[in-house]
């Protein structure tokens, strides 16, 4: 952290915060239709979210603010091992293509809102369908608080907030108000306004990379002398463990861990609520297909970025905390207008995703908890107040966690949340193709998954936690280091397949099926598929 | 693969059907055989090769997405009896 406040980088980054603001309230009136109180209007932006919209909307709502500070922090720290996230969302996009539009298209014609909706209709059971939406909400909120770290960061390479003396309230007070704008226009506008902030973000961000991978190696002697500098860097010891701090590329016991990271996290991304939010408010099946093949734009940026990370250990830059690295690296390579512009784009980079995120949990609560197990009769409007609130809720949750709590609780919850929301694969992916498995088999296949998951990451240390410190841990059986949720996810499916044969020996009942085959294939201008959702209670056909 | 069960009385797996598998299949391959590219050499104009290599592999496979697309359209469009949308 530097003495005294950056005033230039300050007043560039206020002004983009502004213009943000102004925005996000009149994204109410973008593309508005006449049933704005349905919860489609408000939760999924009417539905109408054409191929660029839904682009700029799933990579604002992906690529979050905390992934461009914690993915070059994470190379700063160790080198290679940082740069799975590549992998990570090359994998993505092949997968989504195959299972993704058959949700949009069966959720178009049953009027599903959130994946636990689809669920329920699919296998017959409130009690998986709880399951789902629990796991979606606490997986999302550690996710949420992430995003207020990200701004922290911001704020503190700034020199705003002061230092570790100041009083508990000037210090938190801009992320107060940045907080509370971005709950204002959450709560007036929904999804509309990060859809249009978006376009903002994802600009800003690209122009800070492309300049960021240009003029910082020319200063730094090129990229021969950046990995040079980093090689050396990386090849000293460690005093904490005695091993060196990282490599330029990952030994042979580490690529276990990396591949499995990899996949493991490209499965889990879909599952996650605010993932489906933006896919489901899109137009059209097209619309998802052609944007798989669009996306991985976002993979190159997020490669270019990590590379961030080795300059700044050539760069010398010295920070205590990993997070701040980035961000201390542009206050020191740019001028500082232009750092300020870089600071903008991080800052509103995470409100984009934590507004989408809020309203992803806040609909999981009024669809799945509130409307099938508190108020079953509750009618659209009802359904769109409460989601209202719940965002609300959800935000201020955020925001005490962030404040009252470590930072390293909220990383480590999010660790967690990864793992956790893997589980719910066979449930969703299984539900889009087979109606095979048993709706008991699955909870119970969840409940074994969400357990050793759990326990196996309260297990690990690191130099400096006792417990979840880190996401990897020998796979039982291989003997290799794995990633925790893959291995969970194994147990899971293997546990979901036996017991779908034992149950279905013992003729155990296997719930209504409220879809039919072709409904997984439906699309836009097909008999029963409406662009535009009636609301939500009517569309359902139960 | 998403196989669309209507009403028709083509088989189901298809040539065409099979590159659309092996295109998004190929990445999972690449991707997790970390061991083809953990290494620094050859390097790109100062960037090892294990960087390097994955970003490439950004761009092989969005064309492989691209391809599987494309060819998906025309499979879809084929079994509609050539209506198309």
């Amino acid at each position: 952290m530097k003495d005294g406040v950056n005033g230039v980088a300050l007043a560039v980054f206020i002004l983009f915060f502004l213009a943000v603001t102004v925005m996000g309230f009149l994204a109410a009136r973008w593309r508005r239709a006449d049933n704005e109180h349905s919860l489609d209007e408000w939760g999924l932006g009417g539905r109408s979210f054409g191929t660029w919209v839904t682009w700029f909307l799933l990579g604002g709502d992906l690529y979050t603010a905390y992934t461009f500070v914690a993915v070059p922090a994470a190379i700063y720290a160790a080198g290679a091992a940082g740069f799975f996230a590549v992998p990570y969302t090359i994998l993505v996009y092949p997968l989504i293509f195959t299972f993704l539009p058959r949700l949009w298209s069966v959720s178009h014609k049953h009027g599903y809102v959130t994946t636990s909706d689809f669920v329920r209709g699919r296998w017959g059971s409130k009690g998986l369908s709880l399951a789902v939406a629990l796991t979606g909400i606490l997986a999302t909120m550690p996710y949420i608080a992430l995003q207020l770290v990200g701004i922290q960061a911001v704020l503190d390479v700034m020199g705003v907030g002061g230092g570790e003396n100041t009083h508990w309230f000037v210090k938190d007070l801009p992320l107060l108000i940045a907080f509370g704008v971005l709950a204002a226009y959450t709560y007036s506008s929904g999804l509309r306004a990060p859809a249009l902030i978006a376009f903002v973000k994802d600009t800003l961000i690209y122009i800070v990379i492309a300049v960021a991978i240009i003029y910082i190696p020319i200063k730094l002697g090129g990229f021969d002398d950046i990995f040079a500098k980093a090689g050396e860097a990386f090849s000293q010891t460690n005093p904490a463990t005695g091993k060196p701090r990282g490599a330029l590329a990952p030994a042979e016991p580490g690529q276990w861990t990396y591949a499995t990271l990899a996949l493991g996290s490209a499965l889990a991304l879909f599952m996650y609520p605010h993932s489906i939010t933006a896919t489901l408010s899109s137009r059209s099946r097209e619309v998802i297909r052609r944007n798989t093949t669009i996306l991985p734009l976002y993979s190159l940026m997020l490669g270019l970025l990590a590379l961030l990370g080795f300059m700044a250990v050539a760069a010398g830059v010295k920070v205590t905390n990993g997070q701040l690295a980035i961000p201390q690296l542009f206050e020191d390579m740019f001028p500082s207008w232009f750092a300020g512009v870089a600071f903008a784009a991080i800052g509103i980079g995470a409100l984009v995703p934590a507004a989408i995120m809020s309203i992803a949990a806040a609909n999981l609560f009024t669809r799945n908890i509130y409307k099938d197990f508190i108020k079953p009769d509750a009618t659209p409007r009802q359904e769109t107040r409460v989601s209202k609130l719940v965002s609300l809720l959800v935000k201020v949750g955020a925001l005490v966690f962030v404040l009252t709590m470590d930072k390293t609780v909220a990383i480590n919850f999010q660790l967690l949340g990864g793992i956790w929301i893997l589980q719910t694969f066979p449930a969703l992916v299984g539900g889009l193709f087979t109606r095979w498995f048993h709706r008991w088999a699955l909870l119970a296949g969840w409940a074994v998954g969400m357990i050793y998951g759990t326990f196996a990451a309260y297990g690990v240390a690191s130099p400096t936690q006792k417990h979840f410190g880190g996401s990897a841990k020998e796979i039982p059986g291989i003997g290799e280091i794995g990633y925790i949720g893959l291995t969970a996810f194994v147990l899971n499916l293997a546990v979901t397949v036996v017991l779908t044969f034992v149950l279905k020996a013992a003729k155990a009942p296997e719930g209504v099926d409220e879809t039919r085959p072709e409904d997984y294939t439906a699309d836009a201008g097909d008999p029963g598929v409406q662009v535009e959702l009636p609301p939500a209670t009517a569309g359902a056909s139960h | 693969m998403s196989e669309s069960p209507e009403v028709s009385k083509e088989p189901v797996v298809t040539p065409v059907r099979v590159v659309i598998g092996l295109c998004l299949l190929a990445p999972f391959a690449a991707m997790l055989w970390v061991g083809s590219y953990a290494k620094v050499d050859p390097q790109f104009i100062g960037i090892p090769f294990f960087y390097w290599y994955q970003m490439l592999w950004v761009l092989i496979s969005t064309a492989l997405t691209m391809v599987a697309y494309k060819l998906w359209q025309r499979d879809q469009r084929a079994r509609r009896g050539g209506a198309g949308r």
